[in-house]
């Protein structure tokens, strides 16, 4: 392939997840609604469209609608900084996450991923690091004191399960001898997926990412009982819409890195397609339908759980993450090198 | 430090969490599938019991003539002086009527009040919880929109001989 075929298609697939993840974020907040509302025996918002189902255009109707406020004690460039970092990150994150296998059209074979680089796992890690930074400016720069002390609580809270999330990350590693998230996915095959081998890594992996996406329980940096709005209290309009919109992309990630890790990919259990005999373009279909299903049912899990569970108090958020999580990462790592140790896996 | 005993320690199986967890996410769960509280209000309305306490309105006889005789309590005992009560005579047995009556429909609290001191039974309070008004000249309810027949307010009349 040429740079500029290579360029292009980029661009093509770029595009189309960029769409399709505001599209996604946008329903989400809806469903979000809707699904409280069902948890709360209400019926949530039903009424823009059929069963309300333009909402979220309404919404960010409003939203756009709205004076942007910026406080007086507030500095601006960082102010106006924060949802930036925030929307950036959300977004650019999920250019390693494959959601179907290679594909080939017109002697081309095009990987289903944007960007299909080798350190994939490592730039992952980078990029929700950077997460912090528009929280923590946010809350700094607002000159509010309700936003500061959000602001230092997510950046204890996302620094501390950081490390688990990362030492989780670890065990896959090991099993796949590789940072690729494509090679991560091709190992875990039909069957193996690693939260069946590494159960211990899985759960402390999806509490840790919990904690990063900021979702209740661990939604400590805005809990509005305490903190009236959080980080994100002196925001309004379209700079309280990017927080918004960055959580709910933020959760699209986390999603995705978790099929990817520990639920195979892509990869569906019991039937083998590539022997069915189907047409060529059949499998891709199934292939990506049967993540974009995981992924579905993950973020309905996302939702379901925030309106389950009680927030944690500040204490146990920290005394959870160093003394409960970070050891049993560890002792992940430990079982799965054990696993490879006897099994030679 | 000393460590407070609690009145209940957790057991290990509650110390775990997950179990926990997984009960209160499969009672949400369930909740999800159970019938809905919500009206869906424009369509379907909300109708009250008799206990409830909606606009005070005036009761019209049969004959078409109010019951009040215009004693003008009820606007006396108003905390919020919401009613207007001018009286005039009538040539029917019961001698009073009122000419003019107004309540402002701004000002009151739906107490009741006026109801409870009425001695003739006149005014009571009605099932309409819906006024709504763009301007206060509006808000001000004459006798035309203060009259409902007997018949629809049997209801709550019931319910003040039994409770008052
Ligand atoms: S309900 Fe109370 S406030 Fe309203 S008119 Fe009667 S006495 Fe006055
Ligand atoms: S208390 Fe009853 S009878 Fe007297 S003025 Fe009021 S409504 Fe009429």
């Amino acid at each position: 392939m040429t740079i500029w075929e290579i360029l292009g298609f980029a661009l093509l697939k770029i595009l189309v997840i960029v769409s399709i993840m505001l599209l996604t974020v946008s329903y989400l907040v809806y469903f979000e609604r809707r699904i409280s509302a069902w948890a709360q025996n209400r019926l949530g918002p039903n009424r823009v469209g059929w069963e309300g189902i333009l909402q979220p255009f309404a919404d960010v109707l409003k939203l756009l609608l709205k004076e942007d406020i910026v406080p007086y004690q507030a500095n601006k460039t960082i102010h106006t900084l924060a949802p930036i970092i925030a929307l950036f990150v959300a977004f650019t994150t999920y250019a390693v996450i494959p959601f179907g296998p290679t594909i080939n059209v017109f002697d081309y074979s095009i990987p289903l991923v944007v960007a299909d680089v080798n350190i994939g796992i490592l730039y992952v890690l980078a990029l929700t690091s950077l997460g912090v930074y528009a929280v923590t400016f946010a809350g700094w720069s607002s000159g509010s004191k309700y936003s500061l002390l959000g602001g230092i609580r997510s950046s204890a809270q996302m620094i501390s399960y950081e490390i688990s999330m990362g030492f989780s990350i670890g065990g896959v590693l090991l099993l796949a001898e590789s940072l690729r998230p494509l090679t991560i996915v091709e190992t875990q095959g039909q069957w193996l997926w690693n939260a069946w081998i590494q159960p211990i890594g899985f759960i402390t992996f999806v509490v840790s990412a919990f904690a990063e996406t900021n979702r209740l329980p661990f939604d400590l940096p805005e809990a509005e009982p305490e903190l009236v709005g959080g980080f994100h209290t002196e925001y309004s309009s379209m700079k309280f819409a990017g927080f918004f919109l960055a959580e709910y992309a933020n959760m699209i990630v986390a999603s995705g890195l978790i099929v990817t890790l520990y639920l195979g990919g892509y990869n569906i259990p019991f039937i083998n397609i590539e022997t069915l005999g189907l047409p060529a373009w059949l499998p891709v279909l199934i292939y990506i339908s049967a993540f974009l299903f995981k992924m579905a049912a993950l973020l309905f899990f996302f939702i379901w759980v925030r309106w389950s569970i009680p927030r944690f108090r500040y204490d146990q958020l920290m005394s959870l993450g160093w003394k409960v999580m970070f050891p049993l990462s560890l002792i992940n790592i430990i079982w799965v090198a054990a696993l490879i140790m006897i099994f030679n896996l | 430090m000393s460590v407070k005993r609690r009145e209940k320690d957790l057991t290990l199986l509650e110390k775990i969490y997950i179990p926990e967890i997984v009960k209160g996410l499969s009672l949400t769960l369930k909740s999800m599938f159970k019938p809905k509280f919500t009206l869906k209000y424009p369509e379907e309305k909300f109708i009250p019991p008799a206990s409830y306490r909606g606009r005070p309105v005036l009761v019209q006889e049969k004959d078409g003539h109010e019951r009040c005789v215009a004693c003008g309590l009820c606007s006396r005992v108003c905390p919020s002086l919401a009613i207007e009560v001018q009286a005039a005579e009538t040539e029917l047995e019961k001698e009073r009527y009122p000419e003019k009556f107004e309540i402002n429909m701004i000002r009151c609290i739906f107490c009741g009040f006026c109801e409870e001191v009425c001695p003739e039974e006149a005014i009571v309070m009605s099932k309409d919880y819906e006024m709504a008004f763009t301007n206060r000249e509006e808000a001000i309810y004459g006798k035309d929109k203060l009259l409902v027949p007997v018949e629809q307010l049997q209801d709550r009349i019931d319910f003040l001989r039994k409770y008052k």
